[in-house]
């Protein structure tokens, strides 16, 4: 809560008023109870992040312990070698990464450009075609999957990155939130100055949009890249085990028939700990952006 | 500035700049979204109206025969069965849960910022990470759950094998992975409703809880109505979690009997696991379907909280 702003001084007229307000506002300060429920909601949001760590740290013989062990030992490095030995891990975290870059800048700079055209710019047909691509953020992707493959494969592309990145490279969620964003963001006085002076359209998106589309763009980066890294589906369907994503491969490590459980849960631990750093690093942001009301997951 | 000679070109450029520059600024969303996003859909209803198969280079058209074979067909009634079980499963928990996570969260707190990144950090995590975690933990064996179990008594539970506690071990990784982020979503909410609405309440006596049920909840209607349909999109089209809960995973049947396999995970079975693009194709337009109308439901379900 912000604090509220009363400009009174203490000596005015409507001073009494203060020590009521402070009275109705009491019981909305968090009791014990609230702490201890909340710890206990955090503690079960944590555990089975911490668990795969204790897992990932231990030999295999460790899991069936009775009582579970319950803190982290000293084999993390080795099993991570092993993880590394046993799939084309070191591929997939290249992969991720390649993808998650590329598809970020991609989404970024093309739904910043047309979210610049639909909120700030006069055309025909705007309207129909903003409504048109809001529309389609509500579609079931998974509904066109098969002949996104069928197309992959006349494209030679099956197995390969490509067919990951080409399809990822704009989203009708991106466009929409930039539209909202920027309709705001940007007066339009400052344009209309802008052209005066005789800037062009593309000279007004440079110097005037694009820096102050930045913290809209830093949040729909953040979750265009967690959400390219976290994809599953279709890289599973369209990749080999051979040259995967993070998630593929360890799918892969996964799908044995031994229960490696220390091997397996070492890769969620690799797969998860980019996100984590992300996350520490960036948190205050992505929560400002689901927040604001706008990010849908 | 500008010379008498140059005006009328000026002009011209100026107006094709305003004109039309637009459309290019738009041209880059809307050509790789038409390819590869609006295309595939429109095809998946042609390729839903033929007998495809990828392995037989079979390809003939069928009209609605996928269709009609679908409806008397066991196991998608058996999967829509399970998907319709572990949406239900997962979402009113999650979602009552995180109303109230968001209440907590919306009293004045030491550390805001820590409680609120706890609580999101599960949604970061990936469901193929999650699921395999969780499908540990949820073990006949080795799981923590089973442990946990016995301390107070009870037996062991497979949970794998049977159809009402598999669905469970599946909410729980979705209800685990998405109540903090619909939590955050309800506090935004409910920091935008007027403190004065409060303090009149306080005035006339009325508690926490009743504030809570006749402010709050009436003030949220428009997100819990949009956390509802959104949850009702995603939990229908569940795939991945089913799909690596199995052990053994790879396995598209989702359990021996079938006891988990979504709608979703039996259109990856028909398309990529026997390659046949047309019946999958038809369940995918099907899926889609269900999705918009239980949408609609959920939307006028939710749309009979009384407003304030």
């Amino acid at each position: 809560m912000a604090t509220t702003l009363t400009p009174a001084p203490a000596k005015k007229p409507d001073a009494p008023r203060e020590p009521r307000r402070r009275k109705v506002r009491a019981p909305r300060t968090a009791g014990f109870w609230t702490y201890a429920a909340l710890i206990a909601f955090l503690l079960g949001s944590l555990f089975p992040v911490y668990w795969s760590l204790v897992v990932a740290s231990h030999d295999n013989d460790a899991i069936g312990k009775v009582p579970p062990v319950l803190t982290p030992g000293g084999h993390l490095f080795e099993n991570i070698a092993r993880v590394f030995d046993t799939t084309a891990f070191g591929q997939a975290l290249f992969n991720s990464f390649l993808v998650s870059s590329t598809v970020t800048v991609s989404v970024v700079l093309f739904s910043t450009l047309a979210g610049f055209a639909f909120a700030k710019l006069r055309f025909r047909g705007r309207k129909g075609l903003l409504v048109a691509a809001i529309a389609t953020t509500t579609v079931p992707h998974q509904l066109g999957i098969i002949p996104l493959y069928i197309m992959m494969g006349e494209l030679g592309w099956t197995g390969r990155i490509e067919a990951v990145i080409v399809p990822g490279l704009v989203t009708a969620f991106g466009v929409f939130f930039m539209t909202q964003y920027l309709s705001s963001a940007v007066p339009d006085e400052l344009l209309e100055a802008g052209r005066m002076d005789g800037c062009t359209t593309i000279r007004l998106f440079w110097h005037v949009v694009l820096p102050a589309a930045r913290p809209a763009a830093a949040v729909l980066g953040l979750f265009t890249f967690m959400q390219a890294w976290n994809d599953f589906f279709w890289p599973l369907v369209v990749l080999t085990p051979e040259n995967p994503t993070v998630q593929v491969a360890l799918s892969t490590l996964a799908s044995g028939y031994t229960t490696d459980f220390a091997l397996v849960l070492t890769g969620t631990v690799i797969a998860t700990v980019p996100m984590v750093v992300v996350f520490a690093l960036l948190g205050r942001q992505i929560i400002g952006g689901i927040m604001s009301g706008a990010i849908k997951g | 500035m500008t010379s008498v000679t140059t005006r009328p070109r000026r002009r011209l450029a100026y107006t094709l700049d305003v004109k039309g520059s637009p459309y290019i600024y738009i041209a880059p969303f809307f050509l790789l979204f038409g390819a590869l996003g609006l295309f595939p859909l429109l095809y998946t209803a042609y390729v839903s109206m033929t007998d495809w198969n990828l392995l037989e280079t079979t390809r003939q058209w069928v009209g609605f025969e996928n269709y009609a074979e679908l409806l008397t067909d066991d196991y998608f009634w058996n999967a829509l069965f399970n998907t319709v079980s572990i949406w239900l499963l997962s979402t009113i928990p999650q979602l009552l849960v995180a109303l109230v996570v968001a209440h907590m969260l919306n009293r004045s707190l030491r550390a805001r910022t820590f409680f609120r990144m706890g609580v999101l950090l599960p949604n970061i995590t990936s469901i193929v990470a999650v699921t395999i975690i969780f499908a540990q933990l949820f073990g006949r064996d080795f799981g923590m759950v089973n442990w946990a179990i016995q301390l107070v008594g009870l037996d062991p539970i497979d949970w794998q094998a049977g159809t009402l506690s598999s669905h469970i071990a599946i909410s729980m990784i979705v209800i685990w992975r998405w109540t903090g982020y619909n939590a955050l979503i309800y506090l935004a909410a409910m920091q935008a409703v007027p403190d004065h609405l409060y303090e009149a309440a306080t005035i006339d006596g009325a508690g926490q809880w009743t504030q809570f049920w006749k402010i709050t909840i009436p003030m949220l209607r428009p997100t819990i109505i949009f956390t509802a349909v959104v949850s009702t999109i995603g939990g229908f089209q569940i795939i991945a979690e089913p799909l690596l809960f199995q052990s053994g995973t790879g396995n598209p049947t989702g359990g021996s009997d079938r006891q988990f396999q979504t709608v979703g995970l039996y259109l990856y079975e028909q398309g990529f696991g026997l390659y046949e693009f047309g019946y999958a194709s038809a369940i995918a337009w099907t899926l889609c379907l269900i999705i918009v109308v239980m949408a609609l439901v959920n939307f006028s379900i939710t749309r009979r909280i009384k407003s304030g």
